[in-house]
């Protein structure tokens, strides 16, 4: 298993980007800030916003039927699928029973989960991403790094040679304006010829049957009003029980993305269009596994805003690849482990606990709690590599010891100065490797204390 | 896969929910909302932040000769209005000539440059436009098809906030709706933000009464 940091370590070579990578995610943070303090509320509606999510997944199972219900009466047509298979599979055969070999997606996380595009393209369906960000990663083979901002690992100088190349645009050129423009005119083109759309879910109604789709782009807009075949993917913890829940949840959820007040569309879906089509599939894949966990089913309340991944220290300067998983960031560090543990061990320790995540998080996941809690299930699971375990043990002895702790303090104060560098700066110590241990004191605090203390005594 | 194993695995997942749900918690009401003082000036505010162009008018009259000083619609070689008399559509003859009617197929809306539309009612917290699907007309991809868009709004009709918004919404059911602010953009190279992504690449507001 190969952890985040030796993931992260290509990325943070390159010194100058992922120092860029670093300012322009806390730009997006600020402006997430302002927004935010436009609003007096905030607060309160960050609590009514857990309070809905916990409610809903209280009862979920009745809100997933009151919602098929709906959606039946509406005329969408609702499919189930337990897992990534299954879920492929029935895209597939509605695909398939039609004849559609060209299909145009907006963004969808799950369908990155479930690895649909690889599934559909083998089976000799066209796939195209119609996000800029997500078509920029699927024209370089790779995934998205950030849920939010596909392509923030890279420069305009890279996305203008891959334009070169893919679209024909002018050899160097590199103005996000005219890559736009290039690309507006690439995907019009698949729009134009697409037989189906697909997109995501960003909230289901329960009491209406119907399901928002939000995008500054217009890219779900374009997808699913030209073709006539419409498929909605949606993980089951999209669901809000009513239309008035939405005022709550989009009032968070592009202020906490991007910093703006709304996006540019917010599609509410309740029937396919004039003589077409729509299908709703709702996903289970290990979410009802999560569900069962008391400590870890807030993270189910997510919205995908990526506020935790642009205000994280870490993941600012370790970039979304080093995660290895679709959902990267202090989220993704639990959703990813709580799918795969021994896959993902060392997620929960790619945090610092600063704890700026659950400030920021509109639906207040406690997820820098929650990342602790998983860090000891992990030890106690001894899901932890060996190294580390025996370094916590060895800690923990001397740390209960008030001995041993003198003893330690004083052996280290002594030998350390007297060790050559080479020795102290070793590959066991990854602490040392892009900083430099302080100096050692004369003495220790407990020595310091007592000294001062001595003196003063006799006045 | 058959739809019988599709129908068991519907209810396996809702099954393994019920078993796997938490204890029962209660459904909040939203926090009370921001009102403003002058939810007009705060919209006019928002929209124009989010790329958008607002314009006062006192009448539905009074469009055209606005729409005149307007780049995007006086260089229009197709135009569309689903406001009768504004931008004077088929009947009243002028700028509009594009039958909305006659098109069999949403496809058959690429190569339009302008669109004028209706929207219901304004949200001054965030600048957006609730726009009903049936005021789309025939085609609803005509909102995002077209090159540029213009939307027209009562005066009187500007909530304050997003729980307002909902209060007054129903739903077409079966049916189409969405909120519109401003025009399309999208911010994925280097965080740049470049106006007209996929959509409309001009959105013009306004604001009657």
């Amino acid at each position: 298993m190969i952890g985040h940091a030796e993931k992260a370590a290509p990325f943070a070579a390159n010194e100058p980007r992922a120092h860029w990578h670093d300012q322009a995610l806390w730009f997006v943070r600020l402006k997430r800030d302002r927004q935010a303090e436009s609003i007096p509320e905030w607060e309160a509606l960050r609590e009514a916003a857990a309070a809905i999510k916990a409610h809903t997944l209280s009862r979920i199972a009745d809100y997933l039927e009151e919602f098929e219900r709906n959606a039946h009466a509406n005329g969408i047509q609702v499919h189930w699928a337990r897992d990534a298979a299954e879920h492929n599979a029935i895209v597939h055969r509605i695909l398939a029973d039609r004849g559609i070999t060209r299909l145009v997606k907006s963004k969808s996380m799950l369908t990155e989960e479930c690895h649909l595009n690889p599934y559909l393209e083998a089976r000799g369906i066209e796939v195209t991403d119609t996000d800029l960000g997500e078509r920029i990663v699927q024209l370089r083979h790779e995934p998205p790094s950030h849920i939010v901002l596909p392509a923030i690992h890279l420069k305009k100088e890279d996305i203008g040679e891959l334009f070169h190349k893919e679209l024909g645009t002018a050899k160097d050129a590199s103005d996000p304006k005219y890559l736009t423009e290039a690309a507006r005119a690439h995907l019009r083109q698949k729009f134009m010829a697409a037989q189906a759309g697909l997109t995501g879910v960003n909230f289901a109604i329960a009491e209406t049957g119907g399901f928002v789709v939000c995008t500054n782009e217009g890219n779900a807009d374009m997808g699913t009003s030209l073709p006539p075949v419409h498929i909605a993917c949606m993980g089951f913890e999209k669901i809000v029980p009513r239309a008035k829940d939405l005022g709550v949840f989009l009032r968070l959820l592009a202020r906490s993305a991007t910093g703006q007040p709304v996006t540019t569309y917010t599609t509410h879906f309740h029937g396919p269009m004039r003589g077409g089509e729509l299908h709703v599939v709702i996903v289970d894949n290990g979410r009802s596994a999560i569900l069962g966990q008391e400590t870890f089913r807030r993270s189910l309340s997510c919205i995908r805003c990526g506020a935790c991944m642009n205000t994280c220290p870490v993941f600012r300067r370790s970039g979304g690849y080093s995660y290895g998983y679709i959902v990267p960031g202090p989220i993704g560090s639990l959703l990813a482990p709580l799918r795969d543990p021994s896959q993902f061990a060392s997620l929960p320790f790619a945090s610092s606990l600063c704890g700026s995540c659950s400030d920021v998080c509109p639906v207040s996941i406690d997820l820098h709690h929650e990342l602790y809690a998983f860090r000891q299930k992990l030890v106690e699971n001894k899901t932890v590599p060996l190294f580390k375990r025996m370094a916590m043990a060895v800690m923990t002895y001397v740390l209960a010891r008030t001995w041993a702790y003198s003893l330690a303090g004083r052996l280290m104060r002594w030998t350390m100065p007297r060790l050559p560098r080479a020795l102290v700066y070793g590959p066991w110590n990854p602490w040392g490797r892009q900083r430099e241990l302080p100096p050692m004191p004369r003495q220790s605090f407990r020595d310091l204390m007592k000294h001062d203390l001595n003196n003063e005594e006799p006045k | 896969m058959s739809s019988r194993v599709e129908a068991s695995g519907r209810d396996a997942i809702l099954a393994s929910l019920r078993r796997n749900a938490p204890p029962a918690s209660p459904l909040p009401e939203a926090p009370a909302a921001i009102v403003y003082d002058d939810p007009e000036k705060q919209f006019a505010e928002t929209f124009t932040s989010v790329g958008g162009r607002f314009v006062c008018v006192a009448s539905l009259a009074d469009i055209d000769a606005k729409l005149e000083k307007l780049e995007p619609y006086t260089q229009a070689r197709k135009v569309a209005s689903l406001i009768p008399g504004v931008g004077r559509t088929i009947a009243g003859v002028g700028r509009t000539n594009v039958d909305l009617a006659a098109l069999k197929d949403p496809h058959e809306l690429e190569g339009l440059d302008f669109a004028i539309i209706a929207g219901e009612f304004g949200v001054a917290e965030n600048g957006a436009v609730w726009v009903a699907g049936s005021a789309l007309g025939p085609q609803r991809a005509i909102f995002v098809v077209t090159q540029h868009l213009a939307l027209v709004v009562p005066a009187d009709q500007i909530v304050h906030n997003m729980h307002q918004a909902y209060d007054r919404i129903r739903f077409e059911r079966p049916g189409f709706g969405l909120f519109i602010s401003g025009p399309s953009k999208t911010a994925d190279i280097e965080q740049a933000l470049v106006i007209g992504a996929h959509g409309a690449r001009s959105c013009a507001l306004f604001l009657v009464g």
